[in-house]
């Protein structure tokens, strides 16, 4: 019972808001194309054909190729490990009971709120301390902990919402604890999992702060912050610059697009308490 | 008689079963957890008590950094561009999207799939990145000026992030961007779960838009609104990187925000006591805005 006008209006914003939203996405995409004689630090559009080339000079000249090795493992470092400890946990807090459960949840609900700069102060001198910054560990062990809060979260409330009549047919069938879990629930929750899998991947991935504070030597620069030193460096080369976020920003945005539901979901379930 | 004395034992249990086993279930994630989140947590308020350079011995400082918040106008300034900051980064982007999803949840859209992946894509790219690109748009002679000379305004054209007056909202534009998109998501999600009856009973008792917007699509969007501007407000207080990567707190202090002056002071300038102090107020800050908004918007006693 709509009319044509508001059919057009509704159209015609989402079309104005998705031109907003792209914007500055395109700008990037097209100026990384472009030719590197151009000394416009705003954007441009390539001339000459599309220009590949600024990519590998970005990935050779920017040491780029380093730098996503080295976030490709701290990513799957953190990825995997969150992965586990999330899901022990949350098992726990979702179908057992046990004295004080409640409040070690709560617990871990603090962590969602909790902001970095309020841990990487301290972080910083006790890793140094153990002599780990300048190594993977000083990123992979607090961004650990920092998702742990969202993983515990998430999946504990999966495993409250798993069928209770589940769990006790698999214990009937003489499975304890641990076997209901791997050979039960987790199958039954992949996606559930796969969000958590998503969003932590893409919060290591992007995370600067702690890269910025932890890491002093090259070797161990994670992307945005090689991005970082290389805007420092080269502030006048858009089109070097602008290839280099393509790069950075490239993984994410395929996952995000071939799974948006799953980060939608996790995004925005974050903050939805119970 | 037997039965339901059963039932009523298995209903006590619920929801869980009482498993000692429980703990050591949780002891890996709690030990990971406890050693580099709550612990540093509490060296952090320890910290805030006391003076240090992060190299000699530290003296007790008493309250004196928390002191220093209110007295010392170069820390004032942070918290108040935080504060101004939140009008970009939440009121504006649940504005924004609230009015979107009046208009547009009485047509049903086609090819939503498609607009709902554009327009939360900002919210999944890096902060760098997003503030690479943003410093091209807002640079002298990027596109905003560009545009602006193109219609006539060239008057208006400036280095917007290096201008003292307009910095700020220049960098609180980025983060109307970061955050519309996922507001209007949000809100659209949750406005086609509210039935359709309403709207027609609405109709038939002749509301024109306004009085259905305010009777019936924002009674129906709270816990949605409270989503949001939870999300929005975490985001926009812990927001370091896109003033790192845009302006570094200027220029002067221009743009200086409370996540970005722990690091400053903790790492560049040496004050590690004052550094924690606001590192921890700002965490205060954090609980009493999302407390508020789940107690005003939600309506829930917590």
């Amino acid at each position: 019972m709509t009319t044509r006008l508001e059919r057009n209006v509704t159209y015609g914003i989402l079309a104005v808001f998705t031109v907003i939203a792209l914007t500055p996405v395109i700008g990037v995409l097209s100026t990384a194309f472009g030719s590197q004689s151009s000394l416009d630090t705003g954007f441009s559009l390539p001339s000459g054909g599309l220009h590949w080339n600024n990519f590998t000079d970005a990935w050779s000249r920017g040491h780029f190729g380093t730098y996503l090795g080295n976030s490709v493992l701290v990513t799957a470092v953190v990825v995997a490990a969150t992965t586990v400890l999330a899901v022990l946990a949350a098992y726990a807090f979702g179908v057992m009971r046990f004295p004080g459960s409640t409040v070690l949840f709560y617990l871990f609900v603090i962590g969602l709120t909790l902001p970095q700069e309020a841990l990487v102060v301290p972080l910083y001198f006790d890793l140094r301390h153990a002599e780990l910054t300048d190594t993977s560990w000083a990123l992979i062990l607090p961004q650990t902990a920092q998702s742990l809060a969202f993983g515990v979260f998430w999946m504990r409330t999966y495993f409250r919402g798993s069928a209770r009549a589940v769990i006790e047919a698999a214990r009937l069938d003489g499975a304890n604890t641990w076997t209901t879990l791997w050979r039960v629930l987790v199958p039954m929750g992949r996606p559930a999992i796969s969000t958590m899998v998503v969003i932590t991947f893409m919060w290591t991935w992007n995370e600067f702060l702690m890269a910025l504070v932890m890491v002093s030597d090259e070797a161990h620069r994670t992307v945005p912050l090689g991005l970082a030193f290389f805007q420092g460096q080269h502030s006048s080369d858009a089109v070097l610059l602008a290839a280099a976020s393509v790069l950075i920003a490239l993984p994410v945005v395929v996952v995000y697009v071939a799974l948006q539901r799953r980060f939608i979901e996790g995004m925005l379930g974050g903050a939805v308490k119970e | 008689m037997k039965i339901t004395a059963l039932t009523r034992a298995y209903r006590r249990r619920a929801p869980g079963e009482p498993r000692a086993i429980g703990y050591l279930y949780i002891a890996p994630a709690l030990a990971v957890y406890a050693v580099f989140l709550l612990y540093p947590f509490g060296q952090s308020v320890w910290l805030s008590f006391v003076h240090w350079d992060g190299l000699s011995v530290a003296t007790p400082a008493g309250l004196d950094n928390y002191r220093a918040l209110f007295a010392d106008p170069a820390l004032r300034a942070p918290f108040r561009h935080a504060l101004l900051l939140l009008v970009f980064y939440s009121a504006l982007p649940v504005a924004i999207g609230l009015l979107l999803a009046a208009v547009m949840s009485r047509v049903r859209v086609r090819g939503m799939t498609f607009f709902r992946t554009v327009l939360f894509l900002p919210q999944v790219l890096a902060l760098i990145v997003v503030g690479v690109a943003w410093r091209s748009i807002l640079a002298p002679d990027g596109l905003l000026n560009d545009a602006l000379r193109a219609v006539g305004l060239g008057g208006l054209a400036r280095p917007w992030l290096g201008d003292y007056t307009w910095a700020l909202p220049a960098v609180g534009v980025v983060g109307t961007w970061v955050g519309t998109g996922l507001c209007m998501v949000l809100f659209l999600a949750g406005a086609q779960r509210i039935p359709r009856e309403l709207y027609e009973a609405a109709r038939m008792d002749g509301a024109g838009p306004l009085r259905e917007f305010l009777a019936v699509t924002l009674p129906g969007l709270r816990p949605q609104i409270a989503v949001a501007l939870t999300l929005t407000i975490v985001a926009g207080l812990r927001n370091f990187d896109l003033i790192y990567i845009t302006t570094s707190g200027g220029p002067g202090n221009a743009t200086s925000v409370p996540a970005y002056e722990v690091y400053h002071r903790a790492f560049e300038t040496n004050q590690v006591g004052s550094a924690a102090a606001v590192g921890v107020a700002l965490t205060a800050l954090i609980f009493v805005l999302t407390v508020t908004v789940s107690r005003l918007v939600e309506g829930r006693r917590a």
